[in-house]
């Protein structure tokens, strides 16, 4: 048992957060968030200088091969600087996609484009009726000859807008909410008939609701074999569920530091407000949740590559239920305790607020893996 | 003991709602019923509906033009108009002010403000709050020196909700330096129109302009617009705080909203089956469901012993600390309703006057667009009013005796 990073873990936390604290203040992401675009190619530059953006492509495809134990050393300075660009989206969640089908010469390029931050490829698979379930997939991909045909409509894909290529799930056969049937396919972003419907999304990152209307693709687009594209597409979500769990966590500690900080030199009634034995206790119980989320985190990315698909489902689902009902706690307590500060747009704190309550609807919310736990355990 | 309400008061309800059906618009009741805000005008133009009818001035006795409701009216009359989706009613004048000057104005005072509160012809903001005071209102440092038969006035208020409509403000300001705290404050009237007076917005965390600073830098107010004695303002201040306890639970709105999750429920789907089905959502709806019953009936309580002996308690405070508890839980709930459809953020979405462009479907379903913004909004509950800490404060002093 060891809870340390290790040296190479440590000096990519340290490099990231250096660049963060000294590139990426408030003022930069307040500027980020109100341009157009709403992110910023040249900190993606950096951040592809950096390494971040090889973390876990595979050698092979000229990245550094790395695993989720980098990525969790790394994530939580993403969310304690508010990192609007799409780091999870493409360097975790897509790549760990693309990596199942490394073998194949379209994902084995896009990814040696992904590590250098020359291309940014996002998972395009939730659709509206499927809320959070996987396997709700309803957009259909007709083979004629050697094409495909794609129709349907993707919800709430995060940062479709920075896209070069989409990742795109689509039924081959079977019926929605079957767990067969579901292939995958590379779709760039400008082909005739993807329609984005782009927006903000309530923590000020980017993303668009995608509507495929009969969108071609030669059949070399598809990865893998016709019909068996969900299983490695959930497990890049699991991966991308422990590293939405570690931006988390960075959030919860920004918010706990940034409150002790508050009480500390907030006057009232000729005291701290610290002084209040009410706020002392109310901060050891945001200190308390975050603790115990920051264990969940240690524990989904250690879990989250577990070959033993009912393992890893368990303690994801445990780890997210944690991760939210922490995150809420920390989140609506760190606002109380700033009084009226708390609401205004001007202090960061209701910006970490706000980037908790998105990961709380990302993935599934605490009730959603409480149950999904309930499921996996019944009988056990 | 009984639950019902008597014949007279029944028909007080039915008169309510033969009211609402004729006068309340249904695009102000739309707005209302879908979570949009609603702007000056629409505000102003309910107030002269009210007015017309005769009950401009709610809660205000016959004597100063009011319609002589007692607290059980008033009550029906606020759940009524909430379920129907009438628009909140801004309490800074009808409830907040003018209770001030029936009880501690002159009859000038009376004669000047009373009649155009009740006609909505004036909008009053409130002018307590400072950046150095608030919990701890009594610390408050805006000044006011006497400098003939006006007062000059220097300093900043903030949190002003809805200031940047306002016509006038109230105002607590410090007369005397050298008293104690809560001796050296008097309660002014202040027209926003004087020089002076400057105006900022102060934008909150959903995007919305509803709070300010008001900033006063020389402003001349002249003796008249002060209420009672000078250096007595924290007396009239606090007769204040006690006396709206009837609607602050907001039991009428949380009824509103709770319906409305429910419809929302019905329509989300999960697994291919109604949201409201999901047992663990079902309990959790439930569960906000018997809190809002259990407060309702708390609230009845208040209301039944205030009908025997009208005193202001600290019970105010039960009805302030659950209530934003209940409203908050049930704007929690509304946005995980929707699931990841909570996430898009359109701020343009939820502002008055906006019109949904039936030409253009927003992503997901129309209900979820306002849904995390007034999550966002509603934390504020808990903070403004007295926070629900400093409730539990009075309750523990005032009713506990600790
Ligand atoms: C949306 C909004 C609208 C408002 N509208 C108005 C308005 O129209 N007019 C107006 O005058 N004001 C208004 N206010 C101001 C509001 O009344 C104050 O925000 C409130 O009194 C709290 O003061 P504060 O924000 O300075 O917080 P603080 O008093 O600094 O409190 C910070 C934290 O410390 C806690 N705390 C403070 N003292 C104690 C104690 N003794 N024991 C335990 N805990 C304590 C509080 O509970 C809170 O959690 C508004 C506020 C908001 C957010």
């Amino acid at each position: 048992m060891n809870f340390e990073f290790s040296d190479e873990q440590r000096q990519l936390h340290d490099a990231v957060e250096r660049y963060l604290s000294e590139q990426y203040g408030f003022d930069r992401f307040k500027a980020i968030k109100g341009s157009a675009a709403g992110w910023d190619p040249a900190v993606w530059r950096d951040l592809a200088e950096l390494g971040v953006l090889a973390i876990t492509v595979p050698a092979a495809q000229g990245g550094l091969g790395f695993g989720p134990l980098e990525t969790l050393a790394m994530m939580g300075d993403c969310g304690r600087s508010l990192l609007l660009e799409p780091v999870l989206s493409s360097a975790v969640i897509a790549t760990a996609v693309l990596r199942a089908f490394a073998d194949e010469t379209p994902a084995a390029e896009l990814l040696a484009a992904m590590a250098t931050g020359e291309k940014i490829a996002v998972l395009a698979h939730f659709e509206s009726g499927a809320r959070y379930e996987s396997q709700w997939v309803s957009t259909r991909a007709r083979r004629t000859g050697e094409s495909y045909r794609l129709d349907g409509h993707k919800a709430v894909v995060m940062h479709a807008g920075a896209a070069d290529t989409l990742l795109v799930s689509a039924r081959t056969a079977q019926e929605t909410g079957d767990a067969q049937g579901v292939s995958l396919f590379l779709v760039p972003r400008a082909a005739p008939g993807v329609v984005l419907d782009a927006y903000p999304t309530v923590d000020g990152q980017r993303a668009a609701d995608v509507y495929l209307q009969g969108v071609e693709v030669p059949a070399g687009s598809r990865l893998g074999l016709e019909g068996a594209a969900l299983n490695p597409i959930e497990a890049a979500l699991d991966i991308g569920l422990a590293a939405l769990c570690a931006d988390a966590v960075g959030v919860m500690q920004a918010l706990v530091d940034a409150t002790v900080e508050y009480v500390r030199q907030r006057q009232q009634f000729g005291h701290p407000i610290g002084r209040f034995q009410v706020l002392q206790h109310r901060i050891a119980d945001m200190l308390v949740h975050l603790e115990q989320a920051r264990s969940m985190s240690y524990l989904a990315a250690l879990r989250c590559n577990d070959k033993d698909i009912g393992a890893r489902r368990r303690a994801l689902s445990a780890a997210k239920a944690v991760i939210g009902q922490a995150g809420r706690f920390v989140g609506q307590q760190s606002l109380q305790l700033h009084g009226g500060m708390g609401m205004t747009d001007e202090l960061k704190v209701s910006h970490w607020f706000k980037r908790l309550t998105a990961a709380q609807l990302m993935f599934g919310d605490s009730d959603v893996h409480l149950q999904r736990y309930a499921e996996l355990t019944r009988g056990c | 003991m009984r639950l019902e309400f008597t014949d007279e008061e029944q028909a007080f309800r039915k008169e309510v709602r033969c009211f609402l059906r004729e006068q309340l618009s249904t695009d102000i009741s739309d707005k209302v019923l879908n979570g949009y805000e609603l702007g000056r005008e629409e505000h102003l133009l309910w107030q002269r509906r009210l007015h017309e009818r005769g009950w401009g001035g709610m809660g205000w006795p016959v004597e100063f033009g009011g319609p002589g409701w007692n607290s059980v009216q008033q009550y029906i009359f606020e759940e009524e108009s909430a379920l129907a989706g009438g628009p909140r009613l801004i309490p800074f004048g009808t409830k907040m002010v003018a209770p001030v000057i029936m009880a501690f104005g002159t009859a000038a005072q009376q004669q000047r403000y009373l009649p155009k509160i009740s006609a909505g012809e004036e909008w009053w903001c409130q002018g307590y709050s400072e950046p150095g005071a608030g919990s701890d209102l009594a610390s408050l440092k805006t000044r006011a020196v006497r400098d003939g038969d006006h007062y000059v006035v220097d300093g900043q208020k903030t949190w002003n909700t809805l200031g940047q409509y306002a016509d006038w403000i109230f105002c607590l300001v410090r007369t005397d330096a050298q008293a104690k705290q809560q001796a050296g404050i008097t309660f002014l009237l202040i027209n926003m129109k004087s020089a002076g007076i400057t105006v900022r917005p102060i934008v909150l965390l959903d995007g919305g302009h509803e709070v300010n600073e008001i900033w006063f830098e020389n402003v001349r107010v002249p003796i008249e617009n002060r209420i009672g004695e000078e250096n007595r303002g924290w007396t009239y201040a606090k007769f204040l705080l006690g006396h709206e306890r009837t609607g602050i639970a907001g039991i009428g709105i949380a009824k509103r909203e709770l319906a409305r999750l429910k419809r929302i429920a019905a329509q989300e789907r999960q697994h291919g089956r109604p949201l409201i089905e999901d047992p663990l959502f079902a309990a959790q709806i439930a569960q906000v469901e018997i809190d809002l019953w259990a407060l309702e009936i708390t609230n009845l309580r208040v209301l039944a012993a205030e009908r025997r002996s009208p005193a202001a308690g600290p019970e105010a405070s039960i009805l302030k600390i659950r209530g934003t508890e209940i409203h908050q839980s049930i704007s929690e709930l509304l946005m995980r309703a929707v699931g990841p459809y909570a996430l898009p953020f359109r701020r343009e979405a939820m502002e008055a006057g906006w019109q949904f462009d039936p030409t253009r479907e927003p992503p997901g379903p129309r209900y979820a667009a306002t849904l995390a913004a007034s999550y966002f909004n509603q934390r504020k509950l808990s903070i403004f009013g007295g926070t629900n800490e400093i409730q539990k404060n009075i309750i523990s002093k005032m009713i506990v005796g600790l």
